[in-house]
């Protein structure tokens, strides 16, 4: 078991009350792993307090990306949450901490 | 083949300034293009329009003016910004002004208006995307409707001769595309041009984004010099062929992981990434390292445009009440908790009216509440956060007043005690029938 943060990384972009994440495997190799284990349910529910909406599931297979795009996530958007952090800029990090199953030589 | 380099000058309002001076005196670029206008930033600056007439426009538009005029007139440099935010035409006499005390006056500098389509908006009594609702439903809360115009009027103003071009809303990736129309002639129905210049501003907007800037994380993507942190310019062909990099021997690293991370911010769907000019297409889209901080960026493609704009709103939606205070040492988070628990039942036992409360400890669980947070260890120190919406300033003022009592009256040892109370100003989202927007580009001198 490893964390998605070493395999991957990731930032936040906000518009309106949705948030976006974007996983990006570092190498190639990996992008089967996040293919596999890091659906939209499992981030549905790594945020379970946080996004009243859906989470929907974009592929970038050239970039060897995903992007999650998450309804309903930054407490009624941007200009009017009561959140400290209104834009939900340090979500990408949270989703970092995911366990992923993966062999030892994951390197 | 022909190729242009642009230079992204600021990625947000209030962003540092001595980079987009580099970027003139030392990136051998030829447009520099400033974005400095938020979701909101365009309502709040016609709130200060509403003041004064003369105003609404970028509060740091004189200090970048100043600072980048002389080296880009002397080099030739033009500039494209939406520092005009809610009055392009103040913002352009403005920089007019400035110019002139410069000994700069032969340059010509154009506003674009028409982003302004409030009446429009009223008149359609269009919809609000974002909850159910209308315009006209919002009544005397409302106060600004602008449309997110196009790369067109900008190239329009500098194929007219303008050397500084400012707009009020436009999207920021037409900031961009417009130099590349303009010094290239790419037709306005060549989507897959249009979808791929789009990547170029896309990637560019946000200025140190994609240098190096908001990425780095120390053992596993370090970046060297981030306090010189570099900003960013494309190389564009005619044949819509992208480099982007940073003028050499400056902070930070433009790599394929930069490039990767700066394209997916703020997109919803790759393959429909809605603008004013395309709907572009990033699903295609491949990077490659090809020397030290160039990294080549290509594969964009686009469809034809859509028969609407999309229009910010901004609207009164009440005020917002806060108050801080931190405890710390053994039994910190116990008294931060206790603390909590008090101010949640003076709020009640004092009848504040609030729509809506947030209960935060600072340094355990604020950002992402309690589920996500599990698993940390007890903190030295916490802060106290209590945050809620009411309908008036005098409500919010009350609940700021709740945690600062807790000084003589709550758990031991509570200090650094912070209240606040502001209105808030909120954005929402129309759809505006593309003909009803008329953009037009006002030359100094000649409005």
């Amino acid at each position: 078991m490893i964390k998605l943060r070493e395999i991957a990384h990731s930032r936040t972009g906000d518009k309106g009350n949705t948030s976006n994440i974007s996983v990006i495997a570092y190498q190639e190799k990996h992008y089967p792993l996040l293919l596999a284990q890091v659906t939209s349910e499992r981030v549905k529910a790594h945020f379970a307090c946080l996004v009243e909406g859906e989470v929907v599931r974009y592929e970038l297979p050239n970039i060897s990306a995903l992007n999650f795009v998450m309804m309903g996530a930054l407490g009624g958007g941007v200009t009017r949450s009561l959140a400290l952090d209104a834009h939900g800029k340090s979500l990408s990090s949270a989703l970092l901490d995911m366990d992923i199953e993966a062999a030892s030589d994951h390197e | 083949m022909r190729t242009i380099r642009i230079g992204s000058g600021a990625g947000y309002s209030g962003d540092r300034i001595e980079p987009a001076i580099q970027l003139a005196e030392k990136g051998d670029i030829q447009y520099l293009v400033f974005e400095c206008l938020g979701e909101r930033t365009v309502a709040l600056a016609q709130q200060a329009r509403m003041k004064n007439p003369e105003g609404g426009y970028d509060p740091l538009l004189e200090e970048r003016m100043r600072a980048v005029l002389p080296v880009c007139a002397s080099k030739g440099i033009k500039i494209v910004t939406n520092m005009g935010a809610a009055n392009p035409v103040a913002a352009a006499r403005k920089t007019a002004e400035i110019a002139r005390s410069l000994g700069l006056a032969v340059l010509k500098i154009a506003a674009i208006v028409g982003d302004d389509v409030l009446d429009a908006c009223k008149d359609g009594d269009l919809a609000i995307m974002e909850f159910d609702g209308t315009i006209r439903q919002l009544g005397n809360r409302l106060l600004s409707a602008n449309a997110y115009l196009g790369a067109e009027p900008i190239a329009q103003a500098l194929s007219g001769g303008a050397d500084i071009v400012i707009t009020g809303r436009a999207s920021d990736p037409a900031l961009f595309l417009a130099p590349m129309i303009h010094a290239f002639g790419w037709a306005m129905d060549d989507w897959n041009l249009l979808g791929q210049g789009t990547v170029a501003g896309h990637l560019l907007e946000c200025a140190g984004q994609i240098t190096g800037g908001y990425f780095a994380d120390p053992g596993y993507k370090d970046i060297p010099d981030l306090a010189r942190l570099g900003f960013p310019i494309g190389e564009v062909g005619e044949d819509g062929s992208l480099v982007i990099t940073k003028v050499t021997g400056s902070g930070g690293a433009v790599t394929a992981q930069t490039c990767k991370e700066q394209l997916l911010y703020e997109v919803h769907d790759p393959e429909r990434y809605i603008q004013p000019d395309v709907v572009a297409d990033f699903s295609h889209v491949r990077v490659e390292e090809i020397a030290a901080d160039r990294v080549r960026v290509s594969g964009g493609r686009g469809s034809r445009r859509t028969d609407t704009l999309k229009v910010s709103v901004g609207y009164v939606d009440g005020f917002i009440g806060e108050g801080q205070i931190s405890y710390a040492g053994p039994g910190a988070l116990a008294r931060g908790r206790l603390a909590l628990e008090i101010v949640r039942e003076r709020l009640k036992l004092t009848g504040v009216a609030a729509s809506e409360l947030r209960f935060d400890l600072i340094g355990v669980d604020s950002l992402h509440g309690p589920a996500v947070s599990t698993g940390a260890n007890e903190p030295y120190e916490v802060r106290v956060r209590i945050a809620g919406r009411t309908e008036s300033l005098r409500e919010a003022v009350r609940i700021g007043n709740e945690v600062e009592t807790l000084y003589t009256n709550g758990p031991a040892a509570g200090g650094g005690a912070f209240k606040s109370a502001r209105d808030v100003v909120a954005v929402a989202s129309v759809l505006l029938p593309r003909e009803l927007a008329k953009p037009q580009v006002r030359f100094v001198g000649l409005e």
